[in-house]
C-alpha cells in the first residue's frame, strides 16, 4: 500500500468516523445537560423569532463597533469564504466529493481557485500575526487556538504545493495534502473548530433569551 | 494579606512620589483552608453548569472582540480586563470537570485544576471590573452572554469567601438588617413620614390591602428621599390604592450582586411574600437597575413559579400612565441626554419606556453616540461602586461617559437609576463635571398637571 492508498483508504475512513462521532458526542454532551425553565413573565411572545434574528445580527458588528473590529471581521470573512470556495468549487475537490455523493456540480477555473487559496492563506497568516501580537488575543489564546490555526492552514499550504507541483514526488505530495485534511477532520471535534456548530446554538440562545425580555443582544 | 516590605521600587514618574503601586490586595472572608476554598468554589461553580452556560463556554473562539465593548478594558487598556478572560477560572472548571471532553482535558491535564491563587487573582476581575452591563455580548460574534457568566462565577467566589470586603459587608448587613445601607424598617418608616411632611404629600404605610406595592432602594431612602415623595405624589394623583410596607420595601438585592443565591432568594422572597399578603396586583420598582434584574427577570425563578403579580420599573409605569392619558405633564423646554441603566434597557428590555415619558414631557431628547440599548455603562453597577480599590478605574470609566454625554450638547442630564445617579454625583464631584444627573421620576413629579389645572 502506497502512502496515497493509505490516505485514500483507511486514513480517510478513520478520520471521518472520528469527525462524525466526535461532533455528535460534543453536541449531545452539551444538549444533554439540564436547563431550568425561565419562569419570568415574557415581555413578548415568539422568542424564537429573536433567536433567528440573532443568527444574522451578529454576522457583522453593530455600528459603534465597526471602527474597532471591522477589519478583523473582514479578515475573518476572507478566511471563511476562501475555505468554502476552495473546498466546494475547486475541480479536484468537487470530483472527490462527487465520487461519494454520486453527482457533479459547477466549479471555478483552476487559476481562480489558486488565487483564492493564496489570498486565504495570506489572511490566515494575518490572523495568526494578530493573535501573536495583539495583547488581548495573546493573553486569551491557548493551545487550541494555535492548533486550530495549524490544522486549517496546513491543507492550504499542502494543497498549493501540490497544485504547483512542488513536491519531489507528486503522489506522495497529494497523499500529504489528503492526510493534512484528515488531520483537520480528526482535530475538528476536539477544539474550537466546533464553532461552526456552536455559533448557531449560541447566537440563537442569546437572541431568543433577550427577545423574550425585549432587550438587546 | 499584605506584609510590610522594603523591597518596593520607587515610582519617580508619577506626579505624586510614592512607591510603585503594589499588586491588588485580595480580600478573604472566613478561615477556611485553601483546599476548602477551592472545593467550595468548584461545588458552586458546578451548580451553574447547565445547557445555556455550557453552550456559551464552548462557543468562544478567542477573537478578543469583546474587549472593545467593555468600558473597563477601554478605560484601562489592560488585556486582563477582556470580558471573556474574567471568567477564565469558571470556564476552566467547566472544561475540566463538566464538559463533554472533561475526561480528555483531565487525562492529558490540558486544563489544570483551578487553584486558590488563581481565584484570588480573579477577585478583581469578577468584582472590581465588571458591572454585568452586557455590552460585550453585543460585539461578540458568538453572542455570548458574558455578564450572566460573571454573575454565576461570583457564586463560587462568595462561597469560597473571596468577595471584596466592602461588597461582603453591605451584603451581610442587608441580610441581617434588611437593607445594605442602614435603611432598616424603622429608618424607612421615619424617612417616609419625614418626606410626607416635608412635601405635604399623603403617604401610605403598612396598609393591609393595596393594589400596588411600592419598593424603594436604600440609595433612595438614604440619599435621594425625594424619590419617595415623588412616587407618592404621582400615585395619589392617579388615584391608585398603594402602599409602602416595612416588611417588604428594599428593592436592592446584594445577595444577587455578591453571589449568594440563598440570600438572593431570601431577599426576593421578603418582597414577594409581602406583595402576596396584601393582594398586590403590581409591584413598582424604584429607579434602580439591578432591582429590575432581580425581581422582574429573576424573581419568579427564585420563587419557583410565575409571580402572582406584575412587576414594573417606575419608568415603565410612568410610560403606561402617560400613554393611557392618566397622567398629564407640563412641557419642559429643555434639551435632554438620557443615560440608560444597562439592567433596565439593554438587559431589561424597557428601553422605550423612558423615551415615551421624555416625549410626554416635551423635551428634545438628544441620543448619545452609542445610546439606548447600546449604551455604555457608567461603571458603577454590579456592586462596583461599593469597592474602594476600584475607584481609580471607575472614575476613568465615568470620564469617558462624561465625554460621551457632553458631545450631545444637551442642557439637562437624566437617568432612571439611583445607583447610576450616585455614581454620577460621586464622579462628578471628583472630576469637576459641569453638569448634574437628574432623576426621570423626580422630573415627572415636578411637572405634573395637578387636578385643579386640568
Ligand atoms: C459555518 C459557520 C462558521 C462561522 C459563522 C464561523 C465564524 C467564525 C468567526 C466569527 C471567527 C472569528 C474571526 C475573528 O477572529 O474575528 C472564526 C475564526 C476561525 N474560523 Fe470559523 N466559522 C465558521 C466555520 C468554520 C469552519 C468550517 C472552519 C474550518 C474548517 C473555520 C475555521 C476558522 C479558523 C481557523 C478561525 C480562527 C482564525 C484565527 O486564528 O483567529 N470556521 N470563525
Ligand atoms: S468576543 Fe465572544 S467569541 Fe470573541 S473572545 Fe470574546 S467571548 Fe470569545
Ligand atoms: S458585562 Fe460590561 S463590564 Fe462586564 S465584561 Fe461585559 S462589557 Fe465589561
Amino acid at each position: 500500500m502506497t502512502l496515497l492508498d493509505f490516505a485514500r483508504g483507511p486514513a480517510m475512513q478513520i478520520a471521518i468516523i472520528i469527525f462524525v462521532v466526535g461532533i455528535v458526542w460534543r453536541l449531545v454532551g452539551v444538549w444533554g445537560l439540564r436547563q431550568k425553565k425561565d419562569l419570568s413573565e415574557a415581555r413578548s411572545k415568539g422568542a424564537w423569532v429573536g433567536g433567528l434574528k440573532g443568527l444574522f445580527a451578529h454576522a457583522w458588528p453593530y455600528k459603534p463597533f465597526v471602527p474597532s473590529v471591522g477589519t478583523q471581521y473582514i479578515v475573518g470573512y476572507v478566511i471563511h469564504l476562501g475555505l468554502f470556495i476552495v473546498l466546494f468549487f475547486g475541480t479536484p475537490h468537487m470530483l472527490f466529493f462527487a465520487d461519494i455523493v454520486g453527482f457533479t456540480w459547477w466549479t471555478l477555473p483552476g487559476g481562480v481557485i489558486t488565487f483564492v487559496a493564496v489570498i486565504t492563506t495570506v489572511a490566515l497568516f494575518i490572523a495568526l500575526a494578530k493573535r501573536l501580537t495583539n495583547p488581548v488575543q495573546r493573553l486569551i489564546s491557548n493551545f487550541d487556538d494555535y492548533a486550530t490555526w495549524f490544522v486549517t492552514t496546513l491543507p492550504f499550504v499542502t494543497g498549493l504545493a501540490t497544485n504547483a507541483n512542488l513536491w519531489p514526488d507528486y503522489e506522495t505530495g497529494l497523499a500529504i495534502h489528503l492526510l493534512s485534511v484528515w488531520l483537520l477532520l480528526i482535530y475538528f471535534p476536539f477544539g474550537k473548530l466546533m464553532h461552526s456548530f456552536w455559533f448557531v446554538v449560541s447566537r440563537y440562545t442569546t437572541g431568543s433569551r433577550f427577545a423574550r425580555r425585549g432587550g438587546m443582544a | 494579606m499584605s506584609n510590610t516590605t522594603t523591597e518596593m521600587t520607587l515610582d519617580l514618574e508619577a506626579k505624586r512620589l510614592s512607591v510603585v503601586e503594589p499588586g491588588t490586595r485580595v480580600d478573604v472572608q472566613g478561615d477556611m483552608s485553601d483546599e476548602e476554598r477551592v472545593e467550595k468554589a468548584m461545588t458552586n461553580f458546578a451548580k451553574d453548569f447547565g445547557r445555556v452556560t455550557a453552550t456559551y463556554m464552548e462557543a468562544c473562539i478567542h477573537c478578543g472582540a469583546c474587549a472593545h465593548a467593555c468600558p473597563f478594558y477601554k478605560a484601562s487598556g489592560n488585556p486582563r480586563h477582556t470580558p471573556i478572560w474574567k471568567i477564565e477560572p469558571f470556564k476552566q472548571a467547566y472544561k475540566r470537570e463538566a464538559g463533554p471532553l472533561a475526561f480528555f482535558y483531565k487525562a492529558f491535564n490540558l486544563k489544570p485544576k483551578v487553584t486558590v491563587d488563581e481565584l484570588k487573582e480573579w477577585q478583581e476581575l469578577l468584582y472590581d471590573t465588571c458591572t454585568l452591563c452586557g455590552r460585550c455580548t453585543l460585539i461578540c460574534p458568538m453572542s455570548i452572554d458574558i455578564a450572566t457568566l460573571v454573575g454565576m462565577a461570583r457564586h463560587g467566589m462568595f462561597h469560597a469567601g473571596l468577595v471584596p470586603h466592602e461588597l461582603y459587608t453591605v451584603t451581610e448587613k442587608a441580610q441581617r438588617e434588611g437593607s445594605p445601607l442602614g435603611a432598616t424598617p424603622q429608618v424607612f418608616e421615619d424617612r417616609v413620614e419625614w418626606m410626607g411632611d416635608e412635601h405635604e404629600v399623603e403617604m401610605h404605610m403598612n396598609e393591609d390591602q393595596a393594589d400596588v406595592l411600592v419598593l424603594m432602594s436604600s440609595i433612595e431612602i438614604q440619599k435621594y428621599p425625594e424619590s419617595m415623595a415623588a412616587t407618592a405624589k404621582i400615585l395619589n394623583q392617579m388615584g391608585k390604592t398603594w402602599t409602602f410596607r416595612t416588611d417588604g420595601y428594599e428593592a436592592t438585592n446584594f445577595g444577587m450582586l455578591s453571589g449568594n443565591t440563598g440570600w438572593q432568594k431570601e431577599m426576593s422572597m421578603k418582597v414577594i411574600d409581602t406583595a402576596e399578603k396584601i393582594g398586590a396586583k403590581l409591584v413598582i420598582l424604584p429607579e434602580c437597575g439591578h432591582a429590575y434584574q432581580a425581581l422582574r427577570w429573576q424573581g419568579a425563578n427564585m420563587y419557583g413559579k410565575p409571580l402572582p403579580f406584575k412587576v414594573q420599573h417606575i419608568s415603565e409605569f410612568l410610560a403606561d400612565a402617560v400613554d393611557s392619558g392618566s397622567l398629564k405633564l407640563k412641557t419642559v423646554n429643555k434639551t435632554v441626554a438620557f443615560h440608560d441603566p444597562c439592567q433596565v434597557s439593554r438587559r431589561g428590555g424597557a428601553t422605550s419606556a423612558p423615551r415615551k415619558v421624555l416625549e410626554a414631557l416635551g423635551v428634545k431628547l438628544i441620543e448619545s453616540k452609542s445610546g439606548g440599548s447600546m449604551n455604555t455603562c457608567c461603571g458603577g453597577g454590579g456592586g462596583v461602586i461599593t469597592i474602594h480599590r476600584a475607584d481609580t478605574l471607575r472614575y476613568k470609566v465615568m470620564g469617558a461617559k462624561f465625554r460621551q454625554l457632553g458631545e450631545t450638547g444637551a442642557e439637562m442630564m437624566v437617568t432612571s437609576c439611583s445607583n447610576c445617579r450616585q455614581n454620577f454625583d460621586d464622579s462628578g464631584e471628583k472630576l469637576n463635571w459641569d453638569k448634574q444627573m437628574n432623576s426621570l421620576l423626580e422630573l415627572v413629579a415636578d411637572n405634573l398637571v395637578e387636578e385643579a389645572e386640568k
